[in-house]
């Protein structure tokens, strides 16, 4: 395999983490955002005393958003700098 | 209990003064390290991750996050959470699409990255307009809510409030350039998380520090509606439009993208990132905690009495759990906030003003680095005044309404521009032009024909169009327009320049990307 596929290779496998987790995030969010949108009373039923689904669910969500990007963190510093490494100076 | 927010607060006033004296100190020391465009812009790419990170999430973290949400919370309960999640979720966008081939593609504004393999001109024109349309939005915000917490804290009038923020922030830009403000961002970002954590622990002390109690707490004392969705956001779409724009605008703001180019390479912006969602994830579930600490402990009528909107809530809150002296800690913090954002904004407007317009458009990429540097500083004066007319004119605006009118501007002309640009082969120098200007002049208009403007100012019975975001339809406009320009005129040079795109992207360039590139491409 010639330089160029691999550079070609390695972009489209950044991009397939990139647009993947993109859209898990947005998924999670906007799902989010349509149960305050459409399903207000359904946030507001209580978990335990004085936490809502709603608050958990929000809470949630941040969490999400940060273990995507350790996701995406790990595997960038795992495969994706070692592809950079190898193709630097061949192109 | 009576307030003393309306006298003026000696530990409040020494808290400006150390920080005043504290950050000019370290203008001094970044002017002597500040001899060209590299400098000025983007602090020779000195900047470590962790520094970087810390510097992003206190241009983020503006004044209208930690006064303007804990408010929210504190008067409206759930519905506040809605903006504090919103603003966290545009951060792994940024990461995912934007930051690494963001840093590897340009050398200091996000219109290098649009203007890679397009014509230099057009784009760059088109670009500066999104540009200078989201600081000046994001200006007017920060402007307004430092002027009103200095007359609050210091007993000054609003206008001399507004003037002194504009001089000393104009201070770090034009001595101390990008090294200075990045350093402001640095110490800002680590007072106000500190004040954060002290500030939600005090009144976590009050319930056994169990975050559950609190909002059990506020539960019984304002029904249970607090805990749930009200009905701030009363309309399912304009609740989706919001989020769009709190998504995906993070991703186009000016003063954020420009942060990338002070690190080293990709891989620094990348940890960057990370660390920036880490802090800033924390400060908005803190938020949680300080706005109904607000409610529950201040009290919501307490809270309404000082501000109508609620912008006090962190501070009564402060001063109820703390005294006085840490009410004039936390005021320190949050006047540190606003002129470290407002430092950060106006160097992104003026590398709009000189490296894209002066330089590339004017001069065609033929000015030297030090006729680049003095364009950069005249325009840095010429925005700060104009941050200070600014901020005088629009006294009466809402802080966080107009943060999150920025937002929208910016998800609607500068991400989708930016994102195709990178992505997309077949994109071109018209499709990026009608998208960005479609994107800034459909969002203006729509927020002019919004129920904020033409009901809650102008005192219209109705509103031609119904939402108070535009994002739901400006966004997605913004893509549209650019996708059919880009198809009905197809620009074949565009497209030829887009494989040597696709290995910067990845590998960057070894070497500093220099004007010379930029013109020839």
């Amino acid at each position: 395999m010639n330089s160029f596929d691999e550079l070609r290779r390695l972009n489209a496998a950044r991009w397939r983490i990139a647009i993947g987790l993109t859209i898990t995030m947005m998924v999670l969010y906007f799902g989010f955002i349509l149960l305050v949108a459409f399903r207000k009373s359904l946030l507001a039923t209580l978990v335990s005393p004085g936490l809502s689904l709603g608050i958990l669910l929000g809470a949630l969500v941040i969490v999400a958003a940060w273990i995507l990007v350790w996701v995406y963190v790990r595997w960038a510093n795992r495969h994706y700098d070692s592809g950079v490494a190898a193709l630097r100076g061949r192109l | 209990m009576t307030s003393s927010l309306d006298e003026p607060n000696l530990i409040a006033i020494a808290g400006f003064f150390i920080f005043i004296v504290l950050s000019l100190g370290i203008t001094y020391l970044a002017a002597r390290r500040t001899h060209n465009a590299e400098h000025f812009y983007a602090a020779g790419r000195s900047i470590t991750g962790l520094q970087n990170g810390l510097a992003l999430a206190g241009d983020y973290m503006s004044a209208a996050s930690f006064l303007g949400i804990a408010g929210l919370v504190a008067l409206s309960g759930f519905d506040g959470l809605i903006y504090a999640i919103g603003f966290l979720v545009g951060w792994p966008i940024v990461m995912f699409l934007i930051a690494e081939p963001l840093r590897n593609l340009g050398r200091f504004t996000f219109s290098d990255v649009v203007a890679f393999r397009l014509r230099q001109a057009p784009v760059r024109v088109a670009a500066a307009i999104g540009s200078l349309a989201v600081v000046a939005f994001y200006l007017i915000a920060q402007m307004v809510g430092a002027g009103h917490l200095i007359q609050l804290i210091f007993g000054l009038p609003y206008e001399l409030a507004v003037i002194i923020v504009g001089t000393v922030m104009l201070a770090y830009v034009l001595f101390g350039g990008m090294l200075a403000t990045t350093w402001v961002q640095i110490i800002k970002s680590v007072l106000l998380l500190v004040g954060a954590f002290l500030l939600a622990g005090l009144a976590l002390a009050q319930f056994n520090f169990n975050p559950l109690a609190l909002f059990q707490a506020a539960s019984d004392q304002y029904g249970p509606g607090v805990l749930g969705p009200g009905g701030l956001v009363s309309d399912p779409v304009d609740a989706l439009s919001l989020g769009m724009a709190l998504m995906l605008g993070t991703a186009g703001l000016p003063h954020i993208l420009m942060r990338f180019y002070t690190v080293p390479d990709a891989r620094t912006a990348r940890t960057s990132v990370s660390y920036a969602t880490a802090i800033i994830g924390v400060f908005y579930l803190l938020t949680f905690i300080l706005g109904f600490g607000a409610m529950v402990i201040v009290g919501q009528d307490q809270i309404r009495n000082v501000d109508a909107g609620g912008n006090m809530a962190a501070l009564l809150l402060a001063e109820t759990v703390g005294g006085p002296g840490f009410l004039g800690f936390i005021s320190a913090v949050a006047f540190a906030t606003i002129l470290a954002v407002v430092a950060g904004l106006t160097l992104a407007g003026a590398a709009a003003l000189s490296h894209d317009l002066w330089v590339h458009v004017i001069r065609d990429g033929q000015a030297s680095d030090q006729e680049q540097l003095r364009v950069a500083r005249v325009a840095s004066a010429l925005l700060g005044v104009l941050a200070i007319v600014l901020g005088i004119a629009f006294e009466e605006q809402n802080v966080a309404y107009m943060v999150g009118l920025a937002f929208a501007i910016a998800a609607s002309a500068n991400f989708p521009a930016l994102l195709l640009s990178i992505f997309w082969r077949g994109f071109t120098t018209r499709g990026a032009q009608a998208s960005m200007l479609t994107g800034t002049v459909s969002s203006l208009l729509l927020i002019y024909l919004s129920p904020t403007i033409q009901v809650d100012v102008l005192g219209n019975a109705a509103a031609v169009f119904p939402l108070r975001n535009p994002g739901i339809v400006s966004i997605p406009l913004a893509f549209v327009v650019a996708i059919v320009v880009a198809m009905v005129w197809p620009e074949p040079e565009a497209a030829s320049g887009f494989s040597e795109l696709e290995r910067r992207v990845h590998l960057g360039d070894g070497e500093p990307v220099t004007d010379d590139d930029f013109r020839n491409s």
